[in-house]
């Protein structure tokens, strides 16, 4: 079974992002960037999927700026087997980088898509939903377990009350959740002979998708900051205070 | 403007997370409630008596049962293009089913709207809610999750909407439904409760949770965790407060052993009190909290629990 893996660059999860003075967007420059961590859970899966003799090729794909690439040479070493970057500089909404997606899924007929839930610098957790509804196919959201039954792929979800089972006729798209897996460092050897492995680059105009965005951004603002709270110096202090300042008890 | 709301339910009750998009949908236009599910008319008559509903559209079937993403979708697309907004409460059911519908209609989506600027412009929470982007659609119909806690309760009486029967709109056989595993608590929802008390890492196991359980009930609290506590698996998935789990904004909130992830802030930090309990002074939690105590959790949650 082939598998395709999407994934996305963004702000490393560990930065503390800054609005930029112009409100007109999110400081980027000079910022560490890395695969979006649901991404990784994603890839892992599939290489997962690949040792346990279910998965047969394992295809990593990006919609990004050129710099993405070495997102998908990290995909690589981490265990995929070839990756196709489709190169843009514009926003890439979440339903122009499904059409691009479908189109890539046409051309490469995997049986399972497996992505992350939700990317964590546009929390839009839509792309996975979205690919599946254009190729027809079922999903199974917010994965927390991905297991073979006959046929059928059993997923289990996490869900708002707690857990679920769906089982999936394929080909299928999942999206991962946080406790799927725990991601394996690439090694070294592998980081290096990932350099080898065959990389695609094309655009969305080679796939015929139009980017023109349908949400304008008129402009980002940071949060309202909590004004600075207090020092209670025991519990005594806390009871007193929820009680007659804040009132809340 | 006509607003189609998708009513989030459990075939037995209407979710509170509803009422809260209903506010959201009241501000945009007359919000028409669609109950999708299996025997859920009592479902329908609880949406029909929210204050401002204009109809209720109800379609029983077996199709519906269990939410899946596949069918609801189907059927929120196939009457849906009659609407100028389309909106579901952010939950793991909207959130898994709306953006089958805004593909279907060829729509960009805007997940977990936060605030409603006018028809077409409306804010979002980013990068786990550092930025708020505010956002003008260019599509015909407005797709959208809204985030909870960001509107009010709508009144859930004084309503008197008609009720119509619609018919469902088939059964794709993409996905079945397998199990299900809930957890049963006699606790408020975490996302509805005045009160809510989470542990992290620093409860050191799920033995400890105890301590919380007994304070809770004190509190009639809801409980919650950090995601270090869910994967330590102390406690179920479903605790889970922050970026990618639930988004909560109590009256109170108690932060127990939790140092303060940013993508914990994401979830709980529009609460209107706060409080954080840790060992550690240069716990990060501690720049957010209204008020900070300084000392070993095991040592202040008895003695909190004893004090009230």
């Amino acid at each position: 079974m082939k598998v395709m893996v999407p994934i996305k660059r963004v702000v490393d999860f560990n930065v503390k992002v800054r609005v930029k003075t112009d409100q007109s967007g999110i400081e980027l420059a000079n910022v560490k960037m890395s695969m979006n961590p649901f991404c990784e859970i994603a890839v892992e899966e599939a290489v997962r999927l690949k040792e346990k003799g279910i998965a047969t090729e394992i295809i990593a794909v990006s919609v990004g700026p050129a710099q993405a690439q070495e997102t998908l040479r990290t995909a690589i070493a981490m265990g995929a087997d070839r990756a196709v970057l489709v190169q843009t500089d514009a926003i890439a909404e979440p339903l122009a980088i499904t059409k691009i997606l479908k189109a890539l899924a046409h051309k490469e007929t995997p049986e399972m898509v497996i992505l992350g839930k939700q990317s964590i610098d546009g929390d839009n957790n839509q792309t996975g939903q979205m690919l599946a509804a254009l190729l027809g196919w079922g999903q199974a959201t917010f994965a927390s377990k991905i297991e073979k039954a006959g046929d059928k792929i059993n997923v289990t979800r996490e869900i708002d009350g707690g857990l679920e089972t769906l089982g999936l006729k394929l080909p299928c798209i999942i999206t991962v959740d946080l406790r799927l897996n725990e991601p394996r460092y690439a090694s070294l050897p592998n980081i290096m002979k990932a350099k080898q492995k065959p990389l695609a680059n094309m655009t969305p105009t080679d796939l015929g998708i139009d980017m023109t965005p349908r949400v304008v951004t008129l402009k980002v603002t940071p949060p309202p900051p909590r004004k600075g709270g207090i020092k209670v110096k025991d519990v005594a202090e806390l009871v007193n205070k929820l009680r007659n300042e804040a009132k809340v008890i | 403007m006509s607003v189609l709301l998708i009513a989030e339910h459990d075939n037995a009750s209407l979710k509170p997370a509803t009422m809260n998009a209903f506010t959201a949908a009241a501000k945009l236009g007359e919000v028409y409630i669609l109950v999708a599910g299996q025997g859920c008319a009592a479902v329908a008559a609880a949406a029909a008596k929210i204050a401002g509903a204009k109809k209720v559209l109800l379609s029983d079937d077996a199709a519906y049962q269990n939410f899946l993403a596949e069918n609801l979708a189907t059927l929120v697309t196939k009457i849906g293009s009659a609407y100028t907004h389309i909106l579901a409460p952010s939950t793991t059911t909207g959130k898994n089913m709306l953006p089958r519908v805004a593909a279907l209609l060829d729509v960009q989506m805007l997940s977990d709207v936060s605030g409603i600027v006018s028809a077409d412009t409306f804010m979002r929470p980013i990068y786990a809610g550092n930025a708020f982007a505010t956002v003008q659609s260019k599509d015909k119909i407005k797709v959208m999750t809204i985030r909870t806690t960001a509107f009010d309760h709508a009144p859930a009486s004084g309503g008197t909407a008609p009720i119509e029967n619609i018919a469902g709109a088939g059964d794709s056989g993409l996905t079945t439904f397998v199990s299900q595993q809930l957890t049963k608590s006699a606790r408020p929802e975490l996302t509805a409760a005045r009160i809510v008390i989470s542990g992290g890492r620093g409860m050191g196991s799920g033995e400890n949770f105890k301590l919380i359980d007994t304070l809770a009930d004190k509190l009639g609290a809801a409980i919650g965790a950090s995601r270090a506590a869910v994967d330590a698996g102390f406690v179920p998935n479903d605790y889970q407060v922050g970026q990618t789990g639930k988004v909560v904004a109590p009256d109170l909130y108690i932060a127990i052993g939790i140092s303060g992830a940013i993508q914990h802030l994401a979830g709980m930090k529009d609460s209107k009190v706060i409080v954080a309990i840790n060992k550690d002074p240069e716990a990060p939690i501690f720049q957010i909290a209204d008020y900070s105590l300084v000392q070993d959790l095991f040592t202040a949650l008895p003695e909190l629990t004893r004090a009230l």
